[in-house]
């Protein structure tokens, strides 16, 4: 196994940077859709934090499923949804992936195994417990995987279920992506604790500590904890630390943190990063990273058409949808 | 004096005034301090108070509610901020079960003084976890007060009401009516808790609206009075405990009564409402049935024009208000 790559092939590894130049890209569009008046509500970016998106999903099966957070638009992608299906839902249309009812902050695409994103902090924490019970009593070779934030760990039902998966062994890989803060709330003022992943040993599970924006390293952690749980090894907690580039939502001036610090982190890119070492180790060349850029446009470009082209939601269908 | 001021700028001068006043009072939530709230409510009173009094909790929202029930049993006067609403279902334990009870359960040898603060409300585009009306849970508690004011006025004065107030008191903002602005009284006043306002008169039909409606109700009453039907518009300002009168005696002067709010139909406050008005004197005055115009009974869409048909509008209000007042017993 290649120390710096792992056991990612050539092949795959490229595929993940395009997965993560295509997250940026949907958002960088989503933003100056919103800014265009095109789309509305708020929105949550991740950029800067691709790397722990991609890197976690990369080590799951098309099977397993994840629980994603209002920042979820990396999550959903890196687990195999279509750009088009996530613009056309930001757009509020029919053919959306939640039909127009959920917006980004619902996305979710439950055929590539992505059970939402979630408007509450912390919301999918507690049913990852679910799901993973559910799971181990169908005896399924499965694992889901949650993503939550720094700030979710401050939930009490983040510790009802972390508790419940270990006294259960279950098949649960708790994935923290902290990036320093909750809204204003630094997580030096939020937390006594250095590590997040040191909360797993007051549950009895695994934590380990990992730099977010390295995504091979994101990968194998994540690889580890998954072959653990499906071995009957039980969940895991990984904290994933990284940083978001934007404000927490369109309505955030920023007063809590310096420019500086956002440039600190700005240069530890997760995608320049993967590119250098990419082009280090001879497996891309500038050539080949433009034309990945030039058909991540393109598909970007296609999904924003495929939007605004779909057809609105019919409003005789309101009622709909809210019992099976 | 009076001067023009958003609701909510009248909220934070309310909290800055009790501040000042009182020094058992202090503030504390989710980024309420640096930030000013998610809202821009609290903006300003970190830098005048510091960090002892205007305190950012964790996402936390359990022990935020805990946090104002064990402080205001014992000697202080907080004001908790729960950022939206339906995040306010994390905190339900801790005051359904223990805030609202205490000093019954006690023996009534206890007080639990806080005001919870919090926004409401559809109308933002952010979909169905962010945009709860949940107040009519809370009327259902006895021991809980709920105060929705639909004005910068009365959410100032109100506030300073509710702080005042010896009781828990849930303090229902909307996000909608936030940048609304309107004539403030300058200075310290409190209007009493629960006090129905008329806010506007009239004699052929009477409108009951709550929060963000009374604006729309007004608005359509306006419409209406082209046309000439002369409504009646009030507004209960405290759902609990609901001051009935002036809302009986309305009813037994229009003989029409329609009640509008946002939260969904099914088990919301207007079938209180309606059956308060059932059971008074009124009954015998109703030339037609009592209506409600309501949200609809389904989470609320992202979908921006789902979302605008899901609550009341003016047209929606006045339509309804026109139809009551042909309709013949
Ligand atoms: C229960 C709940 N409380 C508060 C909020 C408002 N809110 C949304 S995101 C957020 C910060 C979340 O921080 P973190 O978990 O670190 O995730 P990040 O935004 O950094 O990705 C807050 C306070 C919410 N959506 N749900
Ligand atoms: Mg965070």
């Amino acid at each position: 196994m290649n120390e710096l790559f792992a056991d990612l092939t050539p092949e795959r590894l490229r595929d993940l940077l395009h997965q993560m130049l295509l997250i940026r890209a949907f958002e960088e569009s989503a933003e100056q859709l919103y800014l265009q008046g095109l789309i509305h509500g708020t929105m949550h970016l991740s950029i800067g934090q691709e790397g722990s998106a991609v890197g976690a999903c990369a080590a799951l099966r098309p099977t397993d499923y994840i629980l994603s957070t209002h920042r979820g638009h990396g999550h959903c992608i890196a687990k195999g949804a279509r750009a088009d299906q996530m613009m056309a839902e930001f757009f509020g249309k029919e053919s959306g992936y939640c039909r127009g009812r959920g917006g980004s902050m619902h996305m979710a695409d439950v055929d590539t195994g992505n059970l939402g994103a979630n408007g509450i902090v912390a919301g999918g924490v507690p049913m990852a417990a679910g799901v993973g019970l559910s799971i181990q009593m169908q005896r399924q070779d499965r694992v889901v995987l949650v993503f939550f934030g720094d700030g979710a760990s401050n939930e009490g039902a983040f510790h009802e279920s972390l508790n419940l998966a270990a006294i259960w062994n279950l098949p649960v890989i708790y994935f923290c992506e902290n990036n320093q803060y909750a809204m204003s709330m630094s997580i030096a003022r939020a937390s006594k604790v250095d590590r997040i992943s040191d909360r797993a040993a007051g549950y009895g599970m695994a934590g380990v500590t990992v730099d977010g924006n390295d995504l091979v390293a994101v990968y194998r952690e994540t690889h580890a904890a998954a072959q653990r749980a499906r071995g009957g090894g039980g969940p895991t907690l990984i904290e994933a630390r990284t940083y978001r580039w934007k404000g927490h939502s369109k309505s955030d001036k920023q007063r809590y943190r310096t420019k500086e610090e956002v440039k600190e982190w700005q240069d530890r890119d997760p995608i320049a990063r993967l590119v250098r070492h990419l082009i280090e180790a001879g497996l891309l060349s500038e050539a080949g990273l433009g034309d990945m850029q030039a058909r991540v446009d393109a598909e970007m470009a296609a999904a924003i058409e495929f939007a605004k082209n779909s057809v609105e939601p019919d409003p005789a269908t309101i009622l709909e949808g809210v019992y099976a | 004096m009076s001067r023009e001021l958003t609701y909510a700028e009248a909220i934070r001068e309310a909290i800055d005034l009790a501040m000042a006043r009182d020094e058992r009072v202090f503030l504390f939530g989710e980024d309420v301090g640096v930030y000013g709230g998610a809202f821009g409510v609290t903006e300003g009173l970190y830098q005048k108070y510091g960090p002892e009094r205007v305190r950012d909790t964790p996402i936390s929202e359990a022990v935020i509610a805990g946090v104002a029930t064990g402080a205001a049993l014992t000697g202080m006067r907080p004001i908790a901020e729960i950022q939206f609403m339906d995040f306010i279902t994390l905190s339900m334990e801790q005051l359904v079960l223990q805030a609202a009870k205490l000093r019954f359960m006690l023996g009534g040898k206890v007080t639990v003084p806080f005001v919870l603060r919090t926004p409401a409300g559809a109308g933002t585009g952010a979909a169905a976890q962010h945009s709860e009306s949940l107040e009519n849970w809370f009327v259902h508690v006895p021991g809980l007060k709920v105060v929705m004011p639909s004005t910068p006025a009365d959410a100032k004065g109100l506030l300073l009401g509710a702080i005042e107030d010896p009781n828990p008191v849930i303090f229902v903002e909307h996000k909608l009516l936030y940048r609304v602005k309107g004539e403030v009284p300058e200075g310290y006043y409190t209007l009493p808790l629960s006090r129905s306002q008329v806010k506007r008169s009239g004699r052929d039909v009477t409108i009951v609206a709550t929060s963000l409606m009374v604006s729309r109700a007004l608005e359509a009453a306006a419409q209406l009075a082209a046309e000439g039907i002369e409504v009646e518009v009030v507004d209960p300002c405290t759902l609990k405990p609901l001051d009935s009168d002036p809302i009986v005696r309305s009813v037994v002067k229009t003989g029409r009564v329609l009640i509008v709010h946002e939260a969904c139909k099914t088990g919301g406050f207007g079938g209180e409402l309606a059956a308060v008005i059932a059971e008074s004197e009124a009954f015998d005055f109703l030339d037609a049935p009592i209506r409600r115009l309501a949200g609809l009974d389904i989470p609320v869409p992202y979908n921006r024009e789902l979302e605008r048909r899901m609550v009341p509008q003016v047209d929606d209000i006045a339509t309804a208000a026109r139809r009551l007042v042909r309709e013949a017993h």
